[in-house]
C-alpha cells in the first residue's frame, strides 16, 4: 500500500491542489502535507493522492553517478 | 520515467549484485534478512531478486503489508459499517476482497447493493460525504506511516470545510513497534532489515534506531531493482564490518529527520493506541485512534458496533507467514484452496501480500 510515484508538478490551484506529470499521466495530488515550499517544475514524491516529499534532485543525481561511477571502475 | 528509469538499469544491477556476492562469501555463514515491506516484497518478486542472491542470503517478508494485518475482527467490523443504511463506505482498493468471517467480503457486499467506493486518495471520500449530504461517508482508514498522514489532513479539510455527514474507520498502525516484536519474537532470527523507504519519508530514521542497538543492521531503502540490492549491499556491509546503524539508501527520498508537517498533522489528529495485528497479536502502543477533539469524525463514536463473533478459516497460515516463520509454499492451502481469484486468507488478497507476491512470481522458487 505505500506505493509512491515521483512526479513533476504542473500547476498548482488555490485549494493547494497541484496537478503533476507522472510519465505523461496527469494526476491531481493534494500539497497539504509536502513540509517544503514547493512550485512549479518541481519533482514531489506522492502517496494516495497527497505529495509527501520534495525530492532533492542535486542529491539523487550525485548518488546515481557515485554509484555508477563504483561499477565502472569496479570498486563495487 | 525520471527516478526510475535509472535505477531499473540491468548494468547497475548486475554491478551490485557482484559486490553483494564478494561481500556474502566474506562473511561465510546464513544470514537471514527480513523486508518489512509489502512493496518490497513485490519489488523482489517482480525483478526476480530472491533468486539472483548468494545461497547464503535469505530474504524473508515481514508484515508490511497494511491490509494483511488488519485483524479478522477489524475486517468483520468494516463489513458491518459498509452494510449500514445510507452509509456510502470509502476504501482504498485492496480491502475490497479481503475475506471476513464466513467469507463475506466488501466486494461481495457491494455487489449485494451496499455502496461501497474504491478510493484513490483520502481527499476523494470528503468530496464523496460534501456531495451527498444525506448520506454517511466512512472512511476506512488503513495504513502505515505513509499513508496516516493523508487520512489525518482529510478529516482536517473536512472541519475546515464543515463536513460533516463523513467519519473514519481507523485501523491504522505504525511500524517501529511492529519491528520491536519482531525482534524480541525468539522463533526468528533477523540480522538486518530493509527499512520501508515510503513509511521512512514521514518517520526519518530515528523511528529505526531499536535496531542497531539489538545489533541487527538497517537500511532504508527504495524500491527499483538498483535500490534493493544496493540496500542489501549495505547491510551485509554491516554485518561484515559488526558496526550497526540506521543506514539510508533512498537519498531521493526520506530526509534524516523525516516530514515534519505530515507527523505534527497526525499527531493532531490520532493517538496511540492498542492495536491487534493478524499474526502479531495485540501490540502496544502500536495503532492510532481518533483524539477526543476529534471524535465527531470517529466512525466508532458515530456509528454503534455490536459484538461481532469473529472467527479465523481454519488452515489459513497467515499470521505465521506474516510473522516470516513461514513461507507460503509451506501452507497447505497454497495454490490449491487459496489462489489469487478465490483467496482464503488476505496476504493472497493484496497485490504486494506475501502469498499473492510469491504466487505471481516465485511459485517456481523454493526460497
Amino acid at each position: 500500500m505505500c506505493i509512491a510515484f515521483p512526479g513533476r508538478i504542473l500547476t498548482i490551484d488555490k485549494d493547494n491542489f497541484a496537478i503533476i506529470d507522472i510519465s505523461g499521466t496527469r494526476r491531481e495530488v493534494s500539497l497539504d502535507i509536502v513540509d517544503e515550499p514547493v512550485t512549479v517544475g518541481d519533482y514531489v514524491i506522492c502517496h494516495a493522492g497527497y505529495a509527501i516529499q520534495r525530492i532533492d534532485e542535486e542529491a539523487a543525481q550525485e548518488k546515481l553517478a557515485f554509484l555508477k561511477e563504483l561499477i565502472d571502475n569496479e570498486i563495487y | 520515467m525520471k527516478y526510475i528509469d535509472e535505477y531499473r538499469n540491468p548494468e547497475l544491477v548486475r554491478g551490485l549484485l557482484d559486490a553483494v556476492s564478494i561481500l556474502a562469501a566474506g562473511i561465510g555463514r546464513d544470514v537471514a534478512l527480513m523486508e518489512i515491506c509489502g512493496t518490497h516484497t513485490h519489488a523482489i518478486g517482480r525483478y526476480g531478486i530472491r533468486r539472483l542472491l548468494p545461497k547464503n542470503i535469505r530474504l524473508i517478508s515481514g508484515p508490511g503489508c497494511p491490509v494483511c494485518v488488519t485483524s479478522i475482527r477489524d475486517v468483520d467490523r468494516a463489513l458491518y459499517l459498509a452494510a449500514l443504511p445510507d452509509v456510502i463506505f470509502a476504501t482504498f482498493g485492496d480491502m475490497l476482497r479481503v475475506p471476513g468471517t464466513g467469507g463475506e467480503s466488501l466486494q461481495r457486499l457491494r455487489a449485494a447493493g451496499a455502496d461501497v467506493r474504491v478510493i484513490s486518495s483520502a481527499a476523494d471520500a470528503v468530496r464523496f460525504a460534501a456531495e451527498n449530504p444525506g448520506k454517511q461517508v466512512i472512511l476506512m482508514g488503513i495504513g502505515f506511516e505513509t499513508t496516516t498522514p493523508t487520512v489525518a489532513a482529510a478529516i482536517l479539510s473536512a472541519r475546515r470545510k464543515g463536513v460533516e455527514n463523513f467519519s473514519v474507520f481507523s485501523v491504522h498502525k505504525t511500524v517501529p513497534q511492529a519491528i520491536r516484536a519482531l525482534i524480541e519474537d525468539p522463533s526468528l532470527k533477523i540480522d538486518g532489515f530493509l527499512c520501508p523507504g515510503h513509511v521512512s519519508i514521514i518517520t526519518g530514521k530515528e523511528a529505526y534506531e531499536m535496531i542497531p542497538r539489538a545489533g541487527r543492521a538497517a537500511v532504508i531503502t527504495g524500491f527499483e531493482p538498483a535500490d534493493v540490492m544496493e540496500g542489501i549491499l549495505m547491510i551485509l556491509r554491516q554485518i561484515m564490518e559488526g558496526r550497526f546503524e540506521v543506514a539510508n539508501q533512498y537519498v531521493r527520498g526520506p530526509k534524516a529527520e523525516g516530514n515534519l508537517k505530515a507527523r505534527e498533522v497526525m499527531a493532531q489528529v490520532f493517538e496511540p493506541g492498542d492495536a491487534e495485528w493478524r499474526g502479531l497479536g495485540v501490540i502496544a502502543g502500536s495503532g492510532l485512534r481518533i483524539r477526543h477533539e476529534y471524535e465527531g469524525f470517529d466512525a466508532l463514536k458515530r456509528f454503534t458496533l455490536p459484538e461481532i463473533r469473529s472467527v479465523e478459516f481454519r488452515g489459513c497460515r497467515c499470521g505465521e507467514i506474516l510473522r516470516g516463520v513461514m513461507a507460503p509454499a509451506e501452507c497447505h492451502l497454497f495454490m490449491k484452496a487459496c489462489t489469487p481469484s478465490n483467496p482464503v486468507g488476505p496476504c493472497m488478497v493484496s497485490s504486494e501480500g506475501t502469498c499473492a507476491a510469491y504466487y505471481k512470481y516465485e511459485r517456481t522458487s523454493d526460497r
